[in-house]
């Protein structure tokens, strides 16, 4: 099952430069939320402060506090790479294993926390990849084909099942379908909506239409600040401040 | 393909306009029934029912609304969602229709009952006859059905004519009965006017169906 998320007063540096502005974000466990804004406005590096993706940056830094359920991520004693496997990611450009089997990309991150049982594993991997919506077309072929020769669309669905093979309970998403086309993206935004269920979805898209078609709740950032988060259907038909108004009719940005 | 997020949200909207469309049928009853009994119990059900379908209409203008604005809709879905917000308003006014018949009853009944030569209760019936296959033909989306009701509006016009001429005689020759037979051409427009909006209803469905605006006669097809 998912878990909810609490972010209060974060801010998040690159150099001197500060990207985000005392952020407070209540993310609901099992739904989907979504972020979006301009270029720049801050909203892809709010979901990497929420797995500590931020600070591999150089030079990043970020402050505040972020739980996980009841983890403190920025906590004193909270290792980075523990969090990671609780909170997947899914990027905007698909990137398998390319010489890996379609299997062995799945079951990749299994194997790096030390999993040995093979039945188990197998049972995994097909989990995954029937949540992912990948199963029935790849199912004949999990050894035979490697990750990088499926469609850019499957590419994408096999990594989204790859972050949910650990089992997760967040998955965060940063333009998952900006590089697909029109019915590989459909097919995302569906699995997205399904995928709800067992997690808690937090996905960053510069498409205000993909937004408002998956999202339960939306976060309109601009320069660094979340200008408002409401329900997606309160900011898709009555945004409260005018910059969001301006933003989602098109007349900036 | 399937979006089923999208899905559920019309599943609703067609869900919640079925049951709009019931409360207005029962409106038309009711309002029939009280003319029919001379029974003023049956004017306040409709007096009172009438802020359940004001709520209704409310409730089915944001689903709609949302849809739209975060759906995105095409082609079919988009003249779905069209025709379920004209539809919507339609069923708004018929039960408006109801109410002004419930006040004609009761203003009628706290007279001594004139005898008047109209069939309000048959006018009623092909009435609520109409509404019901409108909405049947929105329940099934099918476009003959809606057709039907089309051809079912000209009765009625011509019983509401009629009822015009006798009326405006019997005033003519007996005075002392012009309060009643003013308030039973009144019943006779409104009843008219909710042929008019099943008749609406009627050309929304084949818009949706088949894409035809039949409105004003003809059927106009984009080129």
């Amino acid at each position: 099952m998912g878990v909810g998320i609490e972010v209060r007063g974060l801010n998040a540096w690159y150099g001197k430069n500060l990207a985000l502005k005392s952020i407070d974000m209540t993310v609901p466990a099992n739904h989907v939320t979504a972020v979006i804004g301009p270029s720049g406005c801050g909203k892809s590096t709010f979901v990497r402060c929420l797995n500590r993706m931020h600070e591999t940056v150089r030079e990043a830094r970020a402050e505040g506090v972020v739980k996980v359920g009841e983890m403190e991520v920025y906590g004193p004693g909270t290792d980075p790479v523990q969090i990671r496997r609780r909170i997947g990611m899914v990027f905007q450009k698909p990137n398998p294993f390319p010489t890996m089997s379609i299997y062995d990309n799945v079951a990749a991150g299994l194997r790096l926390n030390g999993f040995r049982n093979r039945k188990q594993m197998d049972e995994l991997v097909e989990r995954s990849l029937k949540l992912s919506a990948l199963w029935d077309e790849v199912k004949d072929t999990l050894h035979k084909k490697s990750g990088a020769s499926l469609s850019g669309g499957q590419q994408q669905r096999l990594c989204i099942a790859r972050s949910l093979a650990v089992e997760p309970e967040v998955l965060l998403m940063d333009e998952p379908a900006s590089a697909l086309d029109p019915i590989s993206t459909s097919k995302i935004e569906e699995l997205i909506f399904q995928l709800k269920q067992h997690y808690t979805v937090v996905i960053v898209t510069h498409n205000m239409q993909q937004a408002a078609r998956v999202a339960e709740f939306t976060g309109f950032f601009l320069m660094g600040s979340l200008i408002e988060y409401d329900k997606t259907e309160k900011i898709f038909t009555t945004p409260a401040d005018k910059r969001t108004e301006d933003y989602i009719t098109g007349r900036f940005g | 393909m399937t979006r089923s997020r999208f899905q559920q949200g019309l599943d609703e909207l067609r869900e919640k306009l079925l049951r709009m469309g019931g409360l207005a049928e029962q409106a038309i009853d009711r309002a029939a029934e009280a003319y029919r009994t001379r029974d003023a119990k049956y004017c306040q059900m409709v007096l009172t029912g009438e802020a359940d379908i004001n709520e209704a209409e409310r409730e089915i203008d944001e689903l709609a609304l949302d849809l739209l604005a975060m759906q995105q809709p095409m082609a079919v879905d988009l003249r779905f969602i069209m025709a379920v917000v004209k539809i919507n308003a339609d069923l708004e006014r018929v039960g408006d229709q109801a109410v002004n018949i419930a006040q004609r009853v009761l203003d009628l009944v706290s007279e001594p009952e004139v005898r008047l030569p109209v069939d309000i209760p048959r006018m009623a019936e092909s009435v609520t006859a109409m509404v019901q296959r409108a909405l049947e033909s929105f329940l099934d989306g099918k476009a003959e059905v809606a057709e039907a009701v089309l051809q079912m509006d000209n009765i009625v016009d011509r019983m509401k004519d009629e009822a015009f001429v006798v009326l405006v005689q019997k005033m003519t020759n007996e005075p002392q009965a012009t309060r009643a037979a003013l308030n039973v051409l009144l019943i006779a427009r409104n009843l008219e006017r909710i042929a008019d909006h099943a008749t609406n209803i009627a050309e929304d469905v084949i818009f949706w169906v088949r894409g035809a605006d039949v409105r004003h006669g003809g059927a106009h097809y984009r080129s």
